[in-house]
């Protein structure tokens, strides 16, 4: 039987809905019998597959980065799991929307800096906020990403209970798409 | 506290005549001051509430305990509709399900229900209803509001951002402690409940400190301070102790 | 004092010989509208300058209610030869004065015998224009008063009642409910107090029959309440009338303090034992709070929020009893049809719809104002030849009546007769009667975007889905004119209209989405052009550069 290929990504995420997959222990054993894990933070490859059958996407779409790349995941995969909380209701990272972006950024990265970058003065300032530079420009709100693209099965959950997740694989292997409803809960 | 006119004492010389009707295809019996919603529970047939609470007045509000009534074209709320003899109750059919999951995801989307970091995280009515109808992500827009959280009471907190407008605390507060802290304020989707005139809450004067409006409230809304998330616990028997102890009929109703 | 029909005979009759005394009569329209140009100083001049000619016993100065065609004020009437003058200034009074008797002032003239004019049935606005709506004499001159004495001797409760169920009346606030079987109702109650209510809220956007109504000829609602009350054994009434209509209510005031002063309200009307009060309370012009259980809330003190019926007010209403409320224009409908029975109002209008109708005609067409029409005249006939047509030479688009919950008729219904049944069917409703006409400049969707914008802010807050429902249908239709939606946003917004249709609690909500579903139903393509084109067909949407 081939194997499945399968994908995980985050966006704007803690990394808390892959560490609940981890916590499927010895299910992962089975697991990669028949499961073929093309890319993730699970594992170290650096672009995004051409095609992958399951792609589980952890995070909201918080910046410019996160809109491009959900797009281009949404095409490379057959089934897109919007994978935990944060996926599906933007959860912590849509915490920040009742703020504007700029008193945001400014709360980060320049107030709550831990050190004052060489060569200041010792003044604080947006222009010294390394991260004004590198961080891809955050959107107005962090959103859901089935505001952004279809997703087929959605798996709610801060994070989702490793039962939850190993039946969602199940299923999937079973050529099904898994009825989440009663498995799992926002929050839970 | 007004009475529906549907309701009545009942003594021996004021009986209340029974009936029988069916819900989901199911023989009830019942008599005509009880609401659908009521005989349902009485006989294990589950509809979903938000602001009904037994012991507590009715409103008909939130919408989610809309029921079909076979031969009616509208949809009734079963908390204020009374059976009548040989009616036909369907109280799960596609159509009402598909609206109170409706219903349900735009109470998410009006304000910040973040379950994960809750103190009613797992306790909560609202999540519950989540699960109960299937509901694992919400297809309209979040808004994202931006509300209050006034944590000025000693014992007590609430945050607007969990608040469903239930009305619960309103009335618990009017009609069993007696002290009417709480009401509600603007209208539309600004609608809040607030305490006294509009002040926060630890400067209220009518507040006895109770605390009845927290346990009967459904979320995270109003909650005890100290209690971390996934702690907070409602505790509700008080209810219709009191109920009994006041004398007072479990079927009052507000307007 | 009790009154009886010789006195009401004796005050018409010096009244009528003391108006005939005078060769000329000039009235002045000192409703809210003209007033509001100016008319108040115009009947001031006009009367200073009779007075310094000395002209006083001959020629009468008058104020009285709207004259209709509001938007060409201050308009005057000379009540002895039937000439109408527009927009006259203080400048002009020496002119008119002049003229009398003689040739008009052909400036001023304002053409009479136009469809405007010919083609309105007056009942309810019989008396608006013609008489000092300050003084219960000149009501009582026209007839006043003589309804509710007859149906106090001469007719038993439910003979009154009988008339009014014959005359097919229906209630003109809204939704057409049969006036005589909500008057049974209330009559068969059983309850030793019971209250009638008028009223008189009026909120939708763009209407001011009932204000027109209150401010032309108050007594004529005093009178058709208090025979509601005699027919349903009421002896107290409530007229709520929302605060942003001072001239309104002052005149509502007066008129009750007149009323009371002759006897025509208070105990023993008419030497019966028939007694009846009527109060006011003012409305703090919450929408909503025309919706009837909201309003008897307000009137209660309470927060003006709707509550599940049934229980209905007629069975369980003001603090607990039987309560009657009716619309002002159903009430001031009532002393004609005991006047002159309930088969002659039958015989007038269509089938299902009798007698007339009053609409507030606003909008892009020519006679803003007021006009009342028998029910079945075709919308052709409304907007073209009593309304003038479209100004500028543009082209008609839709007609929307019933406000924010009635929908926009486009240009395939004209021909449609306007009556309760016919509007419902093509997704609309008579309303109270708001008539808002819009030409090709008009962008639907935008109107439909105005109209749930309204709805937005009057919601009251109790039930979700009008709460939430409104705020987000109002926010898909600002990305829709915005060129910011998806294809996606026609289906949710379809699928929104649909739940706050079926789940809202009251009236505001169920009918809310009726603007936007008769504009998706005949204007679709104007919002495929939007989502798909990113163009406002009527261009009238300004493109919003998309940011992200
Ligand atoms: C949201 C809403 C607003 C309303 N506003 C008015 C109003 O301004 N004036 C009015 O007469 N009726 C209004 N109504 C209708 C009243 O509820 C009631 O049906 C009416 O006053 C009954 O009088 P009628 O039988 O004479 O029409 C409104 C209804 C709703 C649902
Ligand atoms: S439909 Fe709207 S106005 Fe009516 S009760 Fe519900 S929220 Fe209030």
């Amino acid at each position: 039987m081939a194997k499945i290929r399968l994908a995980t990504t985050w966006l704007d995420g803690c990394s808390g809905c892959h560490m609940s997959f981890l916590d499927i222990d010895e299910l992962l054993i089975g697991l990669a019998e028949k499961v073929e894990i093309l890319f993730g933070p699970l594992v170290d490859y650096k672009e995004f597959p051409e095609h992958a059958d399951v792609t589980l996407v952890e995070g909201a779409v918080s910046n410019e980065a996160d809109k491009k790349n959900i797009v281009m995941i949404r095409a490379r995969s057959g089934i897109l799991v919007s994978f935990g909380d944060c996926a599906i209701t933007a959860n912590v990272p849509g915490m920040r929307n009742r703020y504007p972006v700029g008193e945001v950024m400014k709360r980060a990265y320049v107030e709550n800096a831990d050190s004052v970058p060489a060569g200041n003065g010792g003044v604080r300032s947006e222009a010294a906020g390394v991260a004004f530079q590198t961080v891809p420009p955050l959107c107005q709100k962090a959103r859901p990403v089935h505001e952004f693209v279809p997703v087929d099965v959605f798996l709610p959950g801060c994070p989702p209970p490793p039962e939850a997740i190993t039946f969602l694989l199940t299923e999937l292997l079973a050529g099904r798409i898994p009825d989440m409803t009663g498995r799992t809960r926002f929050g839970a | 506290m007004k009475q529906h006119p549907q309701k009545k004492v009942r003594t021996d010389l004021n009986p209340s005549r029974l009936l029988t009707f069916k819900i989901d295809e199911r023989d009830v019996s019942a008599h005509e001051d009880e609401s659908i919603l009521t005989v349902a529970r009485q006989n294990g047939i589950s509809i979903p509430t938000l602001c009904h609470l037994d012991g507590l007045s009715e409103r008909g509000a939130c919408r989610l305990c809309i029921i079909e009534v076979k031969g009616v074209a509208k949809l009734l709320p079963s908390c204020v509709t009374f059976p009548r003899q040989d009616m036909e109750v369907i109280t799960n059919s596609e159509r009402v399900v598909t609206y109170r999951k409706k219903i349900l995801e735009l109470l998410f989307t009006e304000r910040n229900h973040v379950c994960s970091v809750c103190v009613s995280n797992g306790h909560c009515e609202l999540q519950n209803l989540a699960v109960e109808l299937g509901v694992t992500h919400v297809r309209y827009p979040y808004l994202y509001p931006r509300h209050a959280v006034d944590a000025s009471h000693s014992r007590f907190s609430i945050d607007h951002n969990r608040c469903v407008l239930c009305l619960r605390c309103v009335r618990v507060c009017d009609e069993i402690e007696g002290a009417h802290t709480w009401d509600i304020m603007g209208r539309g989707i600004t609608s809040q409940v607030i305490t006294d005139l509009n002040q926060p809450w630890g400067t209220s004067e009518t507040c006895t400190g109770c605390g009845k409006c927290v346990q009967v409230c459904p979320t995270g809304a109003l909650s005890e301070k100290g209690k971390s998330v996934a702690e907070m616990i409602k505790r509700r028997q008080f209810l219709p102790y009191l109920q009994m102890m006041r004398g007072r009929q479990d079927d009052s109703w507000q307007k | 004092m009790t009154l009886n029909s010789e006195d009401l005979h004796q005050i018409a009759k010096i009244e009528k010989d003391k108006q005939d005394g005078f060769q000329h009569r000039i009235h002045v329209c000192v409703a809210a509208g003209c007033l509001s140009c100016g008319s108040g100083v115009l009947m001031d001049a006009l009367g200073k300058e009779v007075n310094r000619r000395g002209l006083d016993n001959w020629c009468q100065i008058k104020g009285v209610g709207c004259l209709g065609l509001c938007a060409e004020g201050p308009l005057i009437s000379l009540a002895t030869s039937g000439t109408y003058y527009q927009g006259v200034k203080v400048s002009d009074v020496s002119d008119i004065l002049d003229a009398l008797g003689g040739n008009p002032v052909g400036r001023l003239l304002c053409p009479a015998d136009t469809a405007f004019f010919k083609r309105q049935v007056r009942i309810v606005t019989e008396n608006c224009g013609r008489i000092d709506p300050e003084r219960i004499e000149e009501y009582i001159a026209e007839s006043g008063y003589e309804s509710l004495y007859l149906a106090l001797t001469q007719m038993t409760p439910p003979e009154v009642i009988e008339q009014v169920t014959r005359s097919g009346l229906r209630g003109r606030g809204g939704a057409g409910y049969p006036t005589g079987l909500k008057w049974t109702t209330v009559s068969k109650a059983i309850s030793s107090t019971k209250f009638i209510i008028c009223n008189a809220d009026e909120g939708d956007p763009g209407a001011f029959m009932d204000r027109s109504v209150l401010e032309s000829d108050p007594h004529r609602v005093i009178e058709g309440m208090a025979i509601a009350g005699y027919a349903t054994g009421a002896s107290q009434g409530y007229i709520y009338v929302r605060a942003e209509y001072p001239l309104a209510v002052k005149r509502v005031r007066l008129a009750l303090a007149q009323a009371e002063r002759l006897g025509v309200l208070g105990n023993n009307i008419f030497n019966t034992h028939f007694n009846f009060t009527i109060k006011v309370r003012l409305g703090a012009g919450a929408f909503v709070c025309g919706e009837e259980t909201a309003l008897i809330a307000s009137i209660e003190g309470r927060m003006g929020r709707p509550r599940p019926r049934p229980p209905f007010p007629a069975e369980f209403g003001l603090w607990e009893h039987p309560t009657l409320i009716n619309n002002v224009e159903t009430f001031a409908n009532v002393p004609p049809i005991i006047r002159k029975g309930g088969k002659w109002f039958a015989g007038i209008g269509t089938e299902k719809s009798k007698g007339t109708k009053v609409f507030a005609l606003a909008g892009k067409i020519v006679n803003t104002g007021l006009i009342e029409i028998p029910m079945g005249t075709p919308l052709r006939d409304i907007v073209f030849a009593i309304g003038g047509g479209i100004p500028g030479g543009k082209g008609f688009k839709a007609v929307q009546t019933g406000g924010p919950s009635g929908g926009c008729i486009p240009e395939q219904f004209l021909d449609m007769p306007v009556d309760y049944d016919s509007l419902l069917q093509v997704g609309s409703i008579m309303g109270s009667g708001g008539m808002i006409v819009m030409d090709e400049t008009s962008c639907m969707v935008d109107v439909a975007k105005f109209f749930m914008e309204f709805c937005m802010s009057e919601s009251c807050g109790k039930c979700a889905p009008c709460r939430v429902g409104t705020r987000q249908i109002y926010d898909i239709l600002c990305r829709i004119t915005g060129n910011q939606s998806t294809p996606e946003d026609l289906a949710m917004l379809e699928d929104l209209c649909d739940l706050m249709k079926n789940t809202s609690l009251c009236g505001l909500g169920q009918s809310a989405p009726n603007p936007v579903l008769t504009t998706l139903k005949y204007f679709r393509d104007e919002y495929l052009s939007h989502i798909h084109d990113r163009t406002c067909l009527a261009g009238a949407c300004k493109t919003v550069v998309e940011v992200s």
